[in-house]
């Protein structure tokens, strides 16, 4: 047997909160590292993932984090716990290195990104002049980038996301180090660009012959990429063994939950199950009972768009102006009680065609008929009736709600604007109600948002939205910043809101297989324009255009292949 | 909210702390911010209890010689051994003390004429106190007829002025013998009260021109950013002169409002890239989106989230604008002679320091020194306490 290149042992890490609390965020772990081998450690938010990235790289921050004493990182034979920070600092970037999630914040904007290689070559190879550019160019060939001896001299916002990305992993790789740390390194990413970026790191991997440690929240992904797998949670090891077996037959109650909270294309459970429905094993006959989606021709229309144009103009020189379409003529029908899902990628202009809808921007062209009105041609005020019924659930349940308002307030204040409920007695009433209904305790009335998890602020979202009773509600991305699990959870409160109130959804998501679980009508949107649209079922199993078949063969198949 | 209140104490729930209790806890952790809270605080209740007249009423009222050194300074400094000089100057009208009047003055050019005069009215050419007033006041004896028929006995010369000598001057006496602790206790009031209700009208008034441009946007901010651009490109002082001119009218009011409409520019700056910021935050859209009206969004939504912004400002701009009235008084723009601030201290002791009067300066300069430091200290705190991730 081979020895491993990195060896955790019994790791344990004590976050300081104050002068009398502390938090354990690892709490004794062990893994190995074989060389060529990757390692995916998953595991959602608050699992110690990214702290024993921190802890293997030696970047805890030092003020409040303590390493206890007995844990040991071995890496090829030295303690890294151990070592001087000059010793440590000479290993990182030529024998470990990491990838960040946020390629645009990792990298420096002011400077080249054949500057910022060079760098990296400079300090660790000792290479300069022609001989850095002439291997950095090499680098830029090797991760893909197109004509690399002319991006070679562009700066960081001149590329996309995703190239960015390749010129992270450029840098991470320039030294060759035996162990690369990959911390989320897709989460940013669309579903195409991901799944090039996890090829590239797949043959990378190979080529080098380098070890990758692979932390992500998402199991599917990892499906695709990992030798072995390391389920964490709360700071502990739930399960770890090979990738296959791990995936085939999973023998922790949580990996399985894990697994099968995330909605896949091929499988519409009712109601999606969630942690507690494993630890509680009544998962298993959940999964049997299906829900048909789907629009009938006499389903009640409630809302109609035709030919939906948004035009962003911005000034360019003296007196030029430069004007990007973000929506082309788009038009589609929208049934009661129904849901219509809007896919594509970054920049596609789906949730432009959300926020227009709402008259958060003004639509440049076109008309929505909603109760027998256009509303776009409706004055500030003559649409705020219809504001109550026309309501919006944001991406990021962090920014939306404001954070000086108690959760009372924030869920009183559209019963105060439209003159829900007689006095302030019967909102909080009502309140306390709604909160009851979105899976909220009594308390939360009284607390602010940054105290509640970001499920739980998305149920407050929710919650207020509720308070006015709309017809349609828009969901612009309401799950993508959410753990599985939490998202699970979520999607199943959607649903029984639809169920019970016959709320139409327009659902807006980057994220296919979600979309798929929740619409009965599906639009693909690409560039600003509708590329394709039909009944969800027929769209997924028989794609018509080039565009839309690319989108579903990234879906991940790590997952859904086994179940 | 009666019924809410009522299912609180039924199920005893903790209301969660807001962000100002959180901030006030972690001042209240800073030494430093105590300490300098504690002598803040001590500065305005001296200047209330000033202002409501429970001390330092009498700053105007003589109750030294002139130029009485500090207490504690008394032997050991030259002036005190002048106070028969000062005496002389003093003169009967303005010090109407028996012993320290000479009544006869030497050098005096109808003394001559005077004398024998009296001589031929048959008084005693060394008068009396009664008789001194006489020569002065050709009504005295008018005057003590008309006493005796209100009932008051005695003359009443004496009582022009009451001479009541302090034992204890910590800081001495200035030109017209005036207790300088008392004068500074004074001035502290002039400069606080002209440095708070300035840096309100300025922060109130920066607070909502830059509210206006960074939410609404476009046309408003250019219009507004105009405005800004005019106020800022006149050269400070300049601008202060022709205020000044303007108003016509020398007074505490004055000051305030010169400085309030010359100090809000740097506020609306900041305030209004606040405002930029926040209008994008999703949270602003969701109130859009609930149909919360443009002033609701800009102060119910908005605002609170930008206030600890404004609060430090205001705690910032006090400090300079008791700095700059310090500066106006000084240079002559800014408070009337009748009143008295650190600034006309500090002016008049220009003359004095050369005489080697230096107590005046000292206490206008340690007073202000020891307010202007402890308020930055405070206002450092204070944004610390607001934004930890600043710190």
């Amino acid at each position: 047997m081979t020895t491993p290149l990195l060896s955790v042992k019994n790791l344990r890490v004590k976050f300081r909160l104050d002068k009398k609390n502390s938090f354990d965020a690892l709490k004794g772990i062990s893994f190995d590292v074989m060389p060529n081998q990757t390692v995916a450690l998953v595991g959602e938010s608050g699992s110690g993932k990214s702290v024993t990235s921190l802890a293997v790289l030696g970047l805890l921050p030092k003020e409040n984090a303590t390493v206890d004493k007995a844990s040991v990182i071995e890496f090829d034979g030295k303690n890294l716990l151990t070592l001087s920070n000059t010793e440590k600092r000479a290993l990182r970037g030529s024998k470990i290195s990491m990838i960040f999630q946020e390629p645009m914040s990792s990298l420096n904007p002011v400077f080249t990104v054949g500057y910022q290689i060079e760098e990296v070559l400079k300090e660790h190879k000792g290479l300069s002049g022609k001989a850095a550019r002439d291997r950095a160019i090499a680098l830029l060939t090797e991760v893909g980038i197109p004509e690399p001896n002319i991006k070679i001299d562009s700066f960081p916002h001149q590329m996309s996301g995703g190239q960015q990305q390749r010129v992270m992993i450029a840098m991470a790789i320039a030294c060759e180090p035996r162990l690369l740390i990959a911390d989320e390194p897709t989460t940013a990413l669309d579903v195409t660009i991901q799944k090039q970026i996890l090829d590239l790191l797949a043959a990378l991997q190979k080529k080098h012959g380098m070890s990758v440690l692979f932390i992500t929240h998402d199991l599917a992904v990892v499906g695709d990429i990992a030798d072995h797998v390391v389920v964490m949670r709360n700071g502990e090891i739930r399960e770890q063994g090979a990738s296959k077996q791990v995936f085939a037959a999973p023998t922790d109650d949580y990996t399985r939950a894990l697994l099968a909270c995330r909605p896949v294309v091929d499988s519409r459970p009712k109601r999606l199950p969630v942690i507690d429905d494993f630890m509680a094993g009544r998962a298993d006959a959940m999964r049997l009972e299906q829900r048909s989606r789907g629009v009938l021709e006499t389903d009640p229309v409630v809302l109609e768009v035709k030919g939906l144009c948004k035009d962003f103009v911005s000034r360019e020189g003296l007196f030029g102006k430069r004007v990007f379409h973000a929506a082309k003529d788009v038009s589609f029908k929208l049934r009661k009680g129904k849901t219509l899902g809007l896919v594509g990628e970054s920049g596609s202009g789906k949730t432009t065609v959300g926020l227009t809808i709402m008259r958060l921007h003004e639509a440049t062209k076109g008309e929505a008929w909603f109760n027998g009105q256009n509303i776009f041609a409706l004055s500030e005020a003559e649409f705020l009736p219809y504001k109550k019924r026309i309501q919006i659930i944001f991406q990021n349940p962090y920014a939306s709600l404001n954070p000086r308002f108690t959760v009372g307030q924030i869920i009183c204040e559209p019963m105060v604007i439209h003159g829900i409920g007689e006095n302030s007695e019967a909102r909080a009433k009502m309140a306390f109600e709604l909160l009851a209904k979105v899976g909220l305790p009594e308390m939360s009335f009284y607390k602010y948002p940054h105290e509640f998890s970001g499920g739980q602020r998305q149920r407050i979202a929710i919650a207020r939205c509720l308070t006015m009773k709309p017809d349609i509600l828009i969901c612009d991305e309401s799950v993508s910043a959410l753990d599985v699990s939490v998202q699970a959870q979520v999607l199943n409160l959607l649903q029984d809101l639809q169920d019970e109130f016959g709320m139409s959804y327009i659902f807006i998501s980057h994220d296919l297989a979600v979309v798929k679980y929740m619409s009965d009508e599906v639009m693909v949107m690409s560039e600003g324009n509708v590329v394709e649209q039909g009944d969800s079922d027929t769209l997924y199993s028989s794609p018509q255009q080039a565009y839309t078949r690319k989108l579903l063969d990234s879906i991940p198949k790590g997952v859904s292949a086994l179940t | 909210m009666n019924a809410v209140t009522a299912n609180q104490v039924q199920m005893n729930i903790e209301r969660s702390p807001g962000l100002w209790s959180l901030a006030w806890k972690r001042l209240l952790g800073d030494k430093v911010a105590v300490v300098s809270m504690v002598v803040v605080i001590f500065f305005l209740l001296l200047s209330l209890a000033s202002l409501v007249g429970l001390i330092a009423k009498d700053w105007n009222k003589e109750v030294a010689v002139n130029y009485a050194p500090p207490t504690l300074f008394k032997d050991s400094h030259k002036p005190s051994a002048d106070l028969k000089a000062g005496a002389v100057d003093a003169g009967p009208a303005v010090d109407g003390a028996a012993e320290r009047v000479p009544l006869v003055n030497e050098r005096d050019p109808l003394r001559e004429v005077i004398n024998e005069l009296k001589t031929q009215l048959g008084q005693p050419t060394v008068a009396t106190a009664d008789s001194g007033l006489k020569i002065v006041d050709p009504l005295a004896d008018v005057m003590t007829e008309l006493r005796k028929q209100l009932g008051r006995t005695g003359d009443g010369s004496a009582k022009v002025v009451e001479e009541k000598r302090l034992d204890f001057l910590p800081f001495g006496a200035d030109k017209w013998g005036r207790d300088v602790l008392s004068k500074v206790i004074q001035g502290s009031e002039t400069s606080i009260l002209v440095g708070f209700a300035a840096a309100i009208v300025a922060t109130i008034f920066g607070t909502l021109l830059g509210a206006l441009a960074g939410y609404f946007g476009g046309k408003t901010d250019d219009a507004l950013n105009w405005f800004y651009s005019i106020f800022s490109s006149i050269p400070y002082i300049l601008l202060v002169l022709a205020i000044a001119a303007v108003l016509n009218k020398k007074g505490v009011l004055t000051v305030v409002l010169i400085l309030g409409f010359t100090g809000w520019t740097s506020i609306f700056r900041l305030v209004r890239a606040e405002y930029m910021k926040h209008k994008a935050r999703d949270y602003v859209r969701a109130a859009n989106a609930i149909g919360a009206s443009h002033t609701r969004r800009m102060f119910v939504h908005i605002f609170p989230n930008i206030s600890h912004v404004v609060l430090v400002q205001l705690s910032l701009h006090v400090v300079l604008f008791i700095k700059s009235e310090v500066i106006l008084s000084f240079l002559g723009f800014g408070v009337p002679v009748d009143t008295v601030s650190w600034g006309s201290m500090l002016n008049e002791s220009q003359n004095e320091l050369i005489l080697g009067y230096w107590w005046q300066l000292a206490a206008a300069t340690a007073f202000m020194a020891v307010l202007v430091t402890a308020f930055s200290l405070f206002t450092d705190a204070l944004r610390d306490a607001l934004d930890p991730k600043l710190k």
